[in-house]
């Protein structure tokens, strides 16, 4: 009797935190334009486009559904570290940094409206909505700590990566062609991380979490620049010795070539 | 399903054309401007007989390269030009091997601690501003010391009195060191102990400011070890290349910032820069040319300066540490 009781009061507690909804029951199906994206020595940046559709069961209908969606795209993970300059004995130098602990290499948001239309400041927290309730983790010696939105080294790092293009929120980026059909653009400048990107497409509904679904698409490098970048990072003897090498056959020729005497 | 939406603009096609992604650097630039450097450094270092890595290293950094990637790549570059110099001087005879073998002992020797103090000073996050400050000291006093040597020239030349010739001095604490040895092409018999060091200068220099460092090399060999001029140049040169050879080595295999593809770029600039470099060097008397590069060494060192001490428009830098697990 208490277990059921148990029971209850548990799938109505998720109710009340909007992860699971059992009066709805819609469905995002997606997909994007590309799910490979080859970038090649003359690679200037592309976009990206995410498809996407609501699909509901008979019950709900789309006019009282008023639908928001809030897309995120993750790329690879790596550390970075973020330094501060100050003046010492006259001149700048780094002295604080912080680290960041497997911080997404490119990070964009996107939605329909502003996240404060879509969600409550407890729920766009919770979910994780904008670049400033996104989680990145901060290694400040010894421990690791999730930090504050309003951290120095952490408004700095956004901003950072925001000026290189690689973390953007776009509130307006999403948008509804009918009342359960959307499509977003997802930017890639020309230096953006390789590696496997991952889409989380969030659906809301009045407020409440509905559902969401996951997609994820590949950055590679291709032909020569590819292949110099992989050499460099994997054989950097072998590298240096071909580096070498060109080095003097480029010095000879042109010993050759200019010759004079 | 539309594929990818392509929304280039024909501008932004034209610049594509142009641009080449550096596979290290990690940044696309312009191929013709990477090309006029080179080239504009080749025409100096080819005017002034000397590698030019002083005045490339600082304009890649410039440009937006991050000074490690730039100290690793112009390491190549100078091995290019000084390979063709050094061959050059070769078929003069103009090289001295014995004395090349024992500057380049402790040439090795110089270049593995730089390598090793670049890696360290990398991790600390005071790569940056050791490079700087490096440039600033370095620069500011070579420069300023050669310019003033210049200007004295060209002052008594103008009231018209006689150059005093300034006989090297004695250095007798130098022919009291022990391990003498005899070079014979130079005609010197002389300690090891000092070439050594020098090597080791030289090269521990080069590692970390991406010089070949002639510019120091050559007045240390004529002033300290007194290598007369027939081979001060060729014998220097050698000494530049295998140093900056195993630089390039060293760095490509420790901190993998070798970037292989701008390198090559500069190497082509370079060595047609440095031809007509060359053909001007002659056209110009030689104090003229001391006035003029030491006002240049100079130029590059309060840059340098000036960038230290001016308030940094972004007091806030990032840099990747690679992936934790």
């Amino acid at each position: 009797m208490s277990a059921s009781r148990l029971a209850i009061g548990f799938v109505l507690a998720l109710i009340a935190t909007g992860i699971v909804s059992p009066t709805r029951a819609e469905r995002l199906i997606v997909s994007v334009s590309n799910h490979r994206v080859t970038v090649t020595p003359n690679y200037a940046g592309e976009e990206l486009v995410l498809f996407g559709s609501v699909e509901k069961d008979g019950q709900t209908h789309a006019a009282q559904a008023g639908y928001d969606l809030v897309v995120t795209v993750s790329g690879p993970r790596t550390d970075m570290v973020t330094r501060r300059k100050e003046r010492r004995f006259g001149i700048w130098i780094n002295t604080d940094s912080r680290q960041f602990i497997a911080a997404p290499g490119y990070l964009a948001l996107f939605a329909n409206r502003p996240f404060e239309a879509i969600a409550s400041p407890e729920l766009q927290r919770r979910q994780q909505l904008g670049l400033s309730n996104v989680q990145l983790t901060e290694r400040a010696s010894p421990d690791d700590a999730d930090v504050m939105p309003d951290d120095a080294f952490r408004r700095a790092f956004v901003r950072l990566q925001s000026q290189r293009g690689f973390y953007r929120e776009d509130t307006t980026a999403v948008t509804f062609l009918t009342s359960t059909l959307f499509r977003t653009g997802i930017p890639l400048p020309a230096a953006v991380p390789i590696g496997t990107y991952d889409v989380e497409i969030k659906l809301f509904a009045k407020g409440v979490y509905v559902t969401k679904t996951d997609t994820a698409f590949e950055i590679v490098k291709v032909g020569f620049e590819q292949f110099v970048a992989g050499t460099a990072r994997q054989n950097g003897l072998v590298y240096g010795l071909v580096t070498t090498a060109m080095a003097l056959m480029t010095g000879w020729l042109a010993s050759i070539v200019f010759r004079r005497d | 399903v539309p594929a990818v939406s392509r929304k280039a603009s024909p501008n932004k096609q034209e610049r594509q054309r142009v641009q080449i992604y550096l596979p290290i650097a990690d940044i696309p630039v312009n191929i013709f401007l990477l090309l006029a450097m080179g080239a504009a450094v080749g025409f100096v270092s080819g005017m002034f007989g000397i590698g030019g890595g002083f005045l490339m290293t600082p304009l890649l950094i410039f440009v937006g390269i991050t000074p490690g990637v730039a100290v690793a790549s112009v390491a190549s570059h100078i091995a290019a030009s000084s390979f063709s110099g050094a061959l050059a001087y070769w078929r003069r005879r103009a090289i001295d091997p014995a004395l090349a073998s024992v500057l380049l002992t402790g040439g090795i020797i110089g270049t593995t601690l730089g390598v090793t103090t670049f890696t360290l000073l990398r991790s600390l996050g005071q790569l940056d501003l050791m490079i700087a400050l490096s440039y600033v000291v370095l620069l500011s006093g070579v420069g300023g010391a050669m310019f003033w040597e210049g200007l004295r020239a060209i002052l008594r030349a103008y009231r018209g009195e006689a150059a005093t010739i300034r006989r090297p001095g004695s250095h007798g604490w130098i022919h009291g060191l022990p391990l003498k040895m005899r070079f014979k092409r130079s005609k010197i018999y002389i300690s090891i102990i000092p070439v050594v060091a020098i090597g080791i200068l030289i090269g521990f220099l080069g590692a970390v400011m991406g010089i070949g460092g002639g510019f120091i090399l050559v007045p240390l060999l004529i002033y300290l070890v007194r290598v007369p001029t027939s081979t001060v140049i060729g014998t220097s040169m050698v000494l530049t290349l295998v140093t900056m050879m195993f630089a390039t080595v060293l760095h490509a295999a420790t901190n993998h910032l070798v970037d292989a593809v701008l390198a090559l770029i500069l190497m082509v600039g370079g060595v047609i820069g440095a031809q007509f470099g060359a053909r001007a060097g002659q056209m110009i008397r030689g104090e003229q040319l001391r006035l003029l590069l030491g006002l240049l060494v100079l130029a590059v060192g309060i840059r340098f300066a000036v960038q230290l001490v001016i308030r940094p428009e972004d007091l806030f830098t990032i840099r990747e540490t690679g992936v934790s697990e």
